[in-house]
């Protein structure tokens, strides 16, 4: 399996739009930058040493192909549905994230660079970036928002062991859509050495395009596992979606399947009618923001919103412009999934199958049991479990007062 | 002739650079903002950039950012910006406004258009649109008449810089620097090989921006280019002066100190 591995229906145009979004709302300062790495990604998909490389990593170093894991107890609560789970939470640093960032610190040594930026939200893209970066030799700086640094202290930790500056973003709302603002305004100044590292499947083109293919392979590798495994392609393929990297790289290859329903739920946080919300499709509006067209939680001046969710990694007010389009085409939903229901699908995986995963994937897990209510027992959902809950067993533990238990 | 272009050719023909003044609508506050942008006039800008402060100002550094969250916590709207623009498009100055793209978008780009002219502003600055992405402003703009100006920076290549130029009207604004907007020692060395590219490509005005913040810097800076322009430094006393007179004045001397520069090269 390579990047170049097309049955691909969905390509945006030359200047990467996906219909009305996307695109490149980007400073003049950016587009030589920008340009180069289109030109270096599209010589890399073609360039068998690179492909050969990439695949080598992905084999040895991340642990691929992922398992795909049936969920039969926890299945007993959707419906008795066939829940399968697509275990990116088992992959070298415990998410779907390393699947990304190895291929762009390979295109980041391609181009001569010798320094990365990151930001990161729940701190999962960040210790990715910091351990390719070990590994390559790269200097790594990942900005963070100062309130996620304090939710997410382990992946701190986990990032400054890696040989990384964790630098906390203490302007706006100190959420992950401030860390990337920081990153934007560091890359524009260093952009002669340093590569940014955009960890989803937002910003100016050609990151959509390039990070969904760096995450195709998560699709390719479930879309042969489910059919191995039941004879037959899934009812539905389900992810969380922040900016939604996750969520493309196992939707992409089930998207020329029409029988196929694609199934990805953003977080609701407190409720999409309580303004403390991140679901930026289901209540958001197209606008501009940070770098592409999109749906964009914002005001009447075009002012974004702050988000809210209790996972860090999906709280960002926009979402990836290709999930824009998909959504708006109709060939995948958007749902909301509120805090509550997502803790209770978090607490029930633990229980009923003794993984704990993200809080992130735990809004895809509290859509499958949604979802498997309606399909009954002879329903396949697939599942991206885009990765494993260590990091948040203090959150966790928090929400369910059993902080002090037995102490 | 728009009064942006005319105003730049008058400086021109004093054999001088004009003087481009940035501040926030909206801060101190909509009528303090008003009356510093005045004051900005009085010392001797010639061209005032209005920003449309904005919550995501990824191409701003910790000065500007600082004054727009103000003007957004004192909750300034888009219609007080174009209210703005009439206020100081009353004093002679030559007014656009700097904004990002989404809140333009948001408003309506025909109806941001025609307000923005009803209100004399003479056009738009967009850090963060370009031309290939900029179809709706430019048809917008050539309906009413606004001038567009675009960025170009030292990492331009020739071809995007005549792409670039082509799409202005007005002047071209060039970064001195890669980087954000803040005041710097040193106006960036790439600046002037900048400006050569450009009038390479085009007969409009090329203005530079970027890091200037004092009348030495300014007569450097006009020795070569047709515009200095100033942002950071002018937010900089509003953010520290302990009233709005204090503020005011200090606003005024170091338009005057920079209106020197420009006419000292």
């Amino acid at each position: 399996m390579t990047v170049s591995d097309s049955n691909v229906s969905a390509q945006p145009d030359p200047g990467g739009h996906f219909g009305p979004y996307g695109g490149r709302f980007s400073p003049e300062a950016l587009v030589a930058a920008l340009d180069e790495l289109d030109a270096a990604y599209t010589a890399a998909k073609t360039d068998p040493a690179f492909q050969a490389e990439l695949a080598a990593l992905l084999t040895d170093y991340t642990g691929r192909p992922s398992p795909l894991t049936e969920a039969p107890r926890f299945g007993e609560h959707a419906g008795g549905a066939r829940i399968l789970l697509k275990r990116e939470d088992l992959n070298h640093t415990g998410s779907h994230k390393i699947n990304n960032v190895l291929g762009q610190a390979l295109l980041t040594r391609k181009m001569g660079k010798t320094r990365v930026i990151a930001e990161t939200g729940a701190g999962q893209h960040g210790v990715a970036t910091a351990t390719a970066c070990a590994l390559f030799g790269l200097d790594c700086v990942v900005y963070m928002g100062e309130e996620d640094t304090r939710r997410q202290a382990l992946n701190v930790a986990r990032m400054n062991m890696l040989g990384a500056e964790v630098i906390p973003v203490t302007i706006g709302s100190r959420t992950l859509k401030d860390a990337v603002n920081e990153a934007f305004r560091d890359w524009v100044t260093n952009v002669e050495n340093t590569h940014y590292i955009l960890g989803t499947v937002a910003g100016p083109h050609p990151f959509p395009v390039m990070v969904r293919d760096l995450h195709r392979i998560i699709g390719v590798e479930a879309r042969e596992q489910v059919r191995e495994r039941t004879g037959r392609l899934p009812d539905v393929v389900a992810a969380c979606v922040g900016g939604g990297s996750n969520a493309i790289g196992i939707f992409h290859a089930f998207i020329p399947d029409e029988g196929v329903r694609l199934y990805g739920f953003e977080a609701g946080g407190d409720g999409v009618t309580t303004g403390r919300t991140a679901a930026s499709i289901t209540a958001g509006s197209p606008g501009v923001f940070q770098g592409t067209r999109t749906y964009v939680l914002q005001d009447d001046d075009g002012q974004t919103l702050p988000s809210h969710s209790i996972s860090a990694g999906l709280d960002y007010p926009a979402v990836g412009p290709e999930h824009a389009w998909l959504s708006d085409s109709g060939r995948a939903t958007y749902q909301a999934v509120d805090d509550a229901d997502a803790m209770d699908a978090f607490r029930l995986l633990c229980r009923t199958e003794g993984i704990i995963p993200a809080i992130e994937s735990a809004h895809a897990l509290a859509g499958a049991l949604r979802l498997g209510r309606e399909l009954g027992p002879d329903g396949v959902i697939l599942v991206n479990l885009s990765g494993r809950g260590d990091k948040d067993v203090d959150t966790a533990a928090r929400y369910f007062g059993l902080m002090g238990e037995g102490a | 002739m728009s009064r942006l272009s005319e105003v730049l050719a008058a400086a021109k023909a004093e054999g001088r650079a004009a003087l481009v003044g940035y501040l926030p609508a909206g801060f101190p506050s909509v009528s303090g903002s008003i009356a510093a942008m005045t004051a900005m006039v009085r010392g001797g800008c010639d061209v005032i950039e209005v920003g449309l402060p904005y919550s995501d100002p990824t191409m701003d550094g910790p000065t500007i950012q600082k004054a727009a969250d103000a003007a957004l916590e004192g909750g300034t709207r888009t219609k007080d910006v174009l209210h703005v623009v009439e206020g100081v498009a009353a004093t002679g100055a030559a007014t656009l406004v700097m904004t990002y793209w989404n809140p333009v978008e948001r408003y309506g780009v025909d109806r941001f258009a025609d307000d923005l002219a009803k209100a004399g502003g003479a056009g738009l600055i967009t850090p963060d649109l370009i031309p290939e992405e900029a179809g709706p402003w430019l048809r917008a703009s050539d309906a009413t008449g606004l001038d567009r100006v675009f960025l170009v920076a030292p990492s331009s290549t020739d071809a995007r810089l005549a792409l670039t130029a082509d799409a202005s009207r007005g002047f071209v604004y060039a970064a001195s620097l890669m980087g954000v907007t803040g005041t710097r020692e040193q106006v960036g060395a790439h600046a002037e090989g900048l400006v050569a590219r450009t009038r390479a490509v085009t007969e409009l005005p090329v203005c530079v921006g970027l890091g200037v913040f004092n009348g030495r810097q300014a007569a450097q800076v006009a020795r070569y280019a047709d515009g200095v322009i100033v942002g950071s430094a002018f937010c900089d006393p509003l953010l520290k002066a302990p009233d709005e007179a204090t503020g005011l004045a200090a606003v005024e001397a170091l338009a005057a100190e920079l209106a020197a520069g420009v006419r000292d090269r």
